[in-house]
């Protein structure tokens, strides 16, 4: 790269250029590459899908999604256990950690980053650590596959991140703002419809989507505390895949419907996406 | 139980200069109010198992034998520490982790600069990388294991085959992944899924680079690996470290890949497989609570220089 050759330094550089946008390109299909393969022999027979080499251009059929859904145990309850202990959880973080996040940025508690560190600290705590209480705790209140359970459980896992996430936003709203807000007489909630909420509304989508996307990936727990009432979409997807014969088109549909909330939300979402895992500090 | 280590974090970019005063100490609680609902939620599904976890550690307790429940001394503790399994378990843990975040790293790095130019596409591209991150991981597992890794109908044999008869010959390798390199398989399957990750923060990073510097540099005749050294490198250190930190934090809990791709065998068992195998397979509470809390300890103290990183580059980010 570096502008020392004998060839004018533009030239060189617009040549380089065009071999950095070639390998851009590879390595982004490369890494897409296993989703189009799952998405493509979701789409083949279980006889195509199995072949060495691979049946690239086999007629496309919906064979797959239709054993998915059809076929054996029906994949809905599941999907919407899942559905319902993302949203629940995600709901209830949200409720807890916006006030804890104005209590740590707006009108800030005296130590306020010990208790962010605290928080912050629960996220390093193994959660195998407190699987075997909990599991116990539920056997003997009969909690066992109830997915009341999984939303309290995931609220706990999510809860230090969006209170990471909500203070760095909240920390974005000008003190001027509220200075100007309060000097105007404007209450606690006016102060909160109409200063803060336009400035923190982003940071609120992004923190909920985190908290669904990793509520609804998580398999651990579920399996542990679930059975066949409560049981998530992961934990049906591991089940699955004991079935005997030929089951790799089906299993690809399964996959691939199972990710589908999280490829959607996360497609719409990109620049959410980096702000939430960034614990909101990269904007 | 990991306050001391908050604390200890916390304490020197502590909020300072705030007047102590004893007559607020109603306002002061009012400024407390909104926090406790979230602390005390966080104290009583997080920190109380915990606390339980360690009597259990204490306690002989097998779920086969419930008549012969009672205390243990420090018996577990001892079957932990001369258990050559969970031994194995330990370094799986670390090579796992460590192989992980830095192999996804160094590909996200190089990645994000790639896409840190102006090119036809780069909209897609991009697009195109975080397809893996969204994957769910279960999925992505299973995907890896059967899709790809499989020896007999697996994409990677399957691409070997192709390759071979395009030249004519009819000899193709085709290899056992996982049995060949289990520990490897799940590396790979996990650094798929997590470059994407370190490439968006770090990408995040260079986009908040100041341009002016880097343009001013460029005219005084520096080169480009001298700019990437001299002025990138240190302008990413902070995002490097937060990819990393929050990469380990996540894969050293990695039990979604190891229990699909080779159910913890041939050598890929980690700590929190192991444990799971303990407490769900062999029903040994007290051993498993035992192990739990090592766990937990040697977390304390990786935790502790993990936060203290956390802090230091919270300080250039004190709020008010």
């Amino acid at each position: 790269m570096s502008s020392t050759g004998t060839a004018p330094a533009g030239k060189r550089r617009e040549r380089g250029g065009a071999w950095l946008t070639l390998l851009a390109w590879i390595v982004g299909i490369l890494f897409v590459l296993p989703v189009v393969w799952m998405v493509l022999t979701s789409l083949h027979s279980e006889a195509d899908a199995a072949t060495n080499p691979p049946s690239v251009l086999a007629p496309l059929t919906l064979e797959g999604y239709r054993e998915f859904f059809g076929g054996g145990a029906s994949p809905w309850p599941p999907l919407l256990n899942s559905l319902t202990a993302s949203v629940l959880s995600t709901a209830l973080v949200l409720l807890l950690a916006f006030p804890a996040a104005y209590a740590l940025s707006i009108r800030p508690v005296k130590k306020w980053t010990d208790v962010l560190f605290f928080f912050l600290s629960t996220k390093m705590l193994p959660v195998v650590a407190g699987l075997l209480p909990l599991y116990l705790f539920a056997q003997n209140a009969r909690l066992l596959d109830n997915i009341w359970l999984l939303v309290v459980f995931y609220t706990s896992m999510n809860l230090p991140i969006a209170v990471w996430m909500m203070r760095s936003f909240l920390s974005e709203v000008p003190v001027e703002m509220l200075e100007a807000a309060s000097m105007d007489g404007a209450n606690l909630s006016r102060t909160l419809r109409s200063v803060i909420a336009p400035v923190v509304m982003p940071g609120i989508a992004a923190t909920a989507l985190i908290c669904f996307i990793f509520s609804w990936n998580e398999l651990l727990f579920a399996r542990v505390l679930t059975a066949t009432v409560a049981e998530t979409a992961p934990v049906f997807l591991t089940s699955f895949v004991t079935s005997q014969g030929l089951f790799l088109a089906q299993l690809c549909a399964a996959a691939f419907v199972v990710s589908l909330p999280v490829l959607v939300a996360g497609f719409a979402a990109q620049d959410k996406l980096v702000q939430g895992l960034s614990l909101g500090s990269v904007k | 139980m990991m306050t001391s280590v908050a604390e200890q974090a916390g304490t020197r970019s502590g909020a300072a200069g705030r007047p102590p005063g004893k007559a607020r100490r109603a306002a002061g609680w009012a400024r407390r109010a909104p926090l406790l609902p979230a602390l005390i939620f966080m104290i009583v599904v997080t920190q109380l198992p915990f606390v339980a976890t360690l009597v259990i550690s204490f306690m002989d307790w097998n779920a086969y034998y419930p008549d012969e429940v009672g205390f243990a001394g420090v018996d577990n503790f001892r079957r932990v520490f001369t258990d050559v399994n969970m031994r194995d378990a330990v370094w799986t843990t670390i090579l796992l982790t460590a192989g992980v975040v830095l192999i996804s790293l160094l590909l996200g790095l190089g990645i994000a600069l790639l896409l840190d130019r102006r090119f036809r596409g780069r909209g897609a591209v991009r697009t195109m990388m975080i397809a893996p991150f969204l994957v769910v991981p279960v999925a992505a597992a299973l995907l890896w294991k059967h899709a790809l890794y499989n020896p007999e109908y697996g994409l990677f044999n399957g691409a070997l085959t192709g390759l071979w008869k395009l030249f004519g010959a009819d000899d193709p390798p085709q290899p056992d992944w996982i049995s060949n390199m289990p520990l490897w398989s799940v590396i790979f399957a996990l650094v798929w899924q997590w470059t994407p990750f370190m490439m968006l923060i770090l990408l995040a990073g260079l986009q908040g680079r100041p341009l002016d510097v880097v343009e001013a540099a460029r005219i005084d005749g520096a080169g480009g690996w001298q700019i990437f050294r001299s002025m990138t490198l240190p302008h990413l250190r902070q995002y490097l470290e937060l990819g990393a930190l929050l990469g380990s934090i996540y894969i050293v809990q990695n039990f979604d890949a190891v229990f699909t791709i080779t159910s913890g065998g041939l050598g890929t068992a980690n700590l929190p497989y192991t444990i799971y195998q303990i407490f769900y397979q062999a029903h040994d509470y007290g051993r498993a609570s035992a192990a739990a809390v090592v766990v937990v300890l040697g977390t304390i103290i990786i935790a502790t220089f993990a936060l203290r990183t956390v802090s230091s580059l919270f300080r250039a980010d004190t709020g008010r």
